[in-house]
């Protein structure tokens, strides 16, 4: 098992077009990938559980990845939320 | 037979194409017993498949046509049709309790609304309606429904609609959509509104299109004399076809006076000017030759959104449209929210008379956090061109008073910050409330200029709701009342050296510009698509003549007997 702890920096967090983009990156891997936040756990490659967390600017987020292909899962969503300025 | 349709006129010209109807269907979902649960499953299926194709598509049209910034609700759209979290339980669903895929789609698509409802964010709220929105695609496979995709339309046609949503709009691509009808609306609503800025023909207000007209009809849509035509004989289709040449060959000449400056016959030079919502406008603005805008309603940058807009984008904004119309006039109208205009993310209580309730400067100098950004954002934009504020909806002299010391006060700040900021910005206000007509001489002692609202100032003097079709025979432009409450602020302004402009729809009627030329209008400030058809008429007026009329007129005692004399004055059919 993969994971990683984030800071959210995008301005109005992860919402609308943040999570889109983070939901289409998981979905590109077989692995089992969770996101954490507050105590809630939700599946990263369901727009809806991601958006339902509501995630804001300035938060602690946790990424887990399990499975096959969950070490280039975690490193394909890291890259994304840096390339973006979401997370860091 | 064809079929004749009265309604409004909303934005002129004819357009003649085939009717394509946006629909908004109703469901209904029945629960039923399967037996076969692996085919209901695959048809369930198939049915996400399809919606997904047809979003794909809808997706790549945005995106070419609007941008990608439209496009992306799409994608989001797309996602939701993905989610693994709503198609399992659907599927589960479906196994378990050997129910139908209707039913089992609209029970789990019905429980995430209901979660993204209950949050306390308004945003969150608003991705219920999203879910709602990519369930009805899926359920209308599943039923053999066809629903409406605007974006997708690829053929000349008119659209007939019940009303069009600003949503709606933003789908229409123009090289297709020849114009449009709906059932509801008036000149002064959204979609009027929509019609004159893309510049297409419109009627609206025809209370019947939806129920008269089928896809595929032959529909003339006249925007000229607000009349629509179904299924028109080879004689009307002859008609209408030389009428809109004539239109085209008119706006053709019109389209000559791009560059000239507005000069009456005798030598009096006006401002024409344009009333724009967003910076996008500036275009067609230019296009028509304004000499100015005279009303930049702001609050579009606070609307179709989820919490409000921050001094850096509305920055942006202000600065693109003062760059664009390089050192013209800018009046910038301060936020106007209320009344017809809800902003869901502020969570306002309902009223029960909006139109007479909190909102405009009322509401600014209540919340100030949110007036002073937007005027922090102004005064840093007015370095880039020649910028102008005025309040909404002032009633007292205190309101003004109160709105322009927050404007120094963060004028203020920004220079000790460091800041530049214009010198010489003129602050003034609209005039809508007939208190502040009928006190118009105190006021100009304090404001540079009067902007005259008459949308507002005719329904406040009449106490009739423009909306509100058993009274809108009250909503009279040419009431004498009305114009001698307009020919008061103008001379008040004028008797302290100031300029009075008008930013209503009237300030663009044929029949009202020239009594305003003869009352004294310094700026006429219209829809940037009436603009030339006013300048060529306003350079055969004589200001002196018209001023002569000024007494007779304001004597009048009825609206019929003023819009008699003018059409015969003036020779205006």
């Amino acid at each position: 098992m993969a994971e990683k702890v984030f800071k959210v920096t995008a301005e109005s967090g992860i919402h609308a077009r943040p999570a889109t983009l983070l939901v289409q990156t998981a979905s590109k891997f077989n692995s089992d990938i969770n996101l954490e936040y507050n105590g809630k756990t939700v599946n990263l490659k369901s727009i809806m559980g991601v958006m339902s967390l509501g995630v804001p600017k300035g938060a602690q987020i946790k990424i887990t990845a399990e499975g096959t292909d969950a070490a280039e899962a975690l490193a394909a969503l890291t890259d994304t939320l840096a390339k973006e300025g979401l997370a860091q | 037979m064809s079929k004749h349709i009265q309604g409004i006129a909303a934005s002129s010209g004819i357009a003649i194409a085939k009717a394509y109807r946006l629909e908004t269907p109703h469901f209904v979902v029945e629960k039923k017993t399967v037996t076969d649960v692996e085919t209901e499953i695959a048809r369930f299926d198939a049915a996400v498949a399809k919606a997904k194709a047809e979003l794909e598509q809808i997706k790549d049209h945005a995106f070419q046509q609007l941008g990608e910034d439209k496009a992306a609700i799409f994608s989001a759209h797309l996602l939701v049709l993905s989610d693994p979290e709503l198609l399992n339980p659907v599927k589960d669903k479906i196994a378990a309790e050997q129910v139908n895929a209707e039913y089992a789609l609209d029970e789990v698509a019905s429980m995430f609304v209901a979660m993204f409802e209950a949050m306390d964010n308004e945003y969150m709220k608003e991705r219920a309606a999203d879910i709602r929105d990519v369930t009805k695609r899926v359920l209308a496979h599943l039923l053999g429904i066809t629903i409406s995709n605007p974006s997708l339309i690829s053929e000349e046609v008119v659209i007939i609609a019940e009303d069009l949503t600003p949503s709606d709009t933003a789908q229409l691509n123009r090289q297709y959509v020849k114009g449009f009808t709906t059932d509801i609306g008036g000149r002064t609503s959204h979609s009027a509104i929509m019609a004159r800025s893309m510049e297409i023909p419109a009627v609206v207000g025809t209370k019947a299109v939806t129920a008269e007209i089928e896809n595929g009809d032959l529909v003339i849509i006249d925007g000229l004399d607000g009349r629509v035509v179904v299924d028109p004989s080879e004689e009307e289709l002859a008609h209408y076809e030389e009428k809109r040449a004539r239109f085209e060959a008119q706006k053709a000449e019109w389209a000559k006076l791009v560059h000239e400056p507005t000069i009456t016959s005798d030598g009096h030079h006006v401002e024409l000017a344009a009333n724009i919502g967003t910076p996008d406008d500036v275009k067609g603005v230019l296009a028509n030759g304004a000499e100015g805008i005279g009303l930049y309603r702001t609050e579009f940058l606070y609307m179709g959104r989820s919490e409000l807009p921050t001094e850096e984008e509305q920055f942006e904004a202000y600065k693109t449209v003062l760059e664009r119309m390089e050192g013209k006039p800018v009046v910038v109208r301060t936020l106007d929210i209320g009344g017809d205009k809800e902003l869901p993310y502020l969570e306002l209580p309902k009223e029960m008379n909006p139109f007479l309730g909190f909102r405009a400067i009322r509401l600014c100098l209540e919340m100030q956090d949110m007036f002073r950004t937007q005027l922090r954002a102004l005064l840093r934009a007015s370095v880039y061109g020649n910028l102008k504020i005025m309040f909404p909806m002032i009633a007292t002299l205190d309101e003004f008073r109160q709105a322009k010391a927050i404007l120094l006060e963060e004028k203020e700040k920004l220079v000790q910050e460091g800041v530049s900021v214009a010198e010489n910005i003129e602050v003034g206000m609209m005039v809508e409330i007939p208190a502040a007509a009928v006190l118009a001489d105190q006021f100009a002692k304090e404001v540079d200029f009067f902007s005259i609202g008459t949308n507002d100032l005719i329904q406040y003097t009449m106490a009739a709701d423009r909306m509100n079709e058993r009274v809108s025979y009250l909503y009279q432009p040419y009431n004498p009342a009305i114009l001698r409450l307009i020919a008061n602020v103008i001379e008040a302004a004028h008797k302290e050296g100031k300029w009075a402009g008008m930013c209503g729809e009237m300030a663009g009627e044929e029949l009202a510009i020239p009594i305003l030329l003869g009352l004294g209008l310094d700026e006429f400030s219209m829809s940037a698509t009436s603009i030339l058809r006013a300048r060529s008429q306003l350079k055969k007026l004589s200001k002196e003549e018209a001023a002569s009329l000024k007494e007779t007129i304001l004597s009048m005692n009825t609206a019929e007997e003023v819009v008699a004399f003018v059409k015969q004055t003036f020779h205006i059919e």
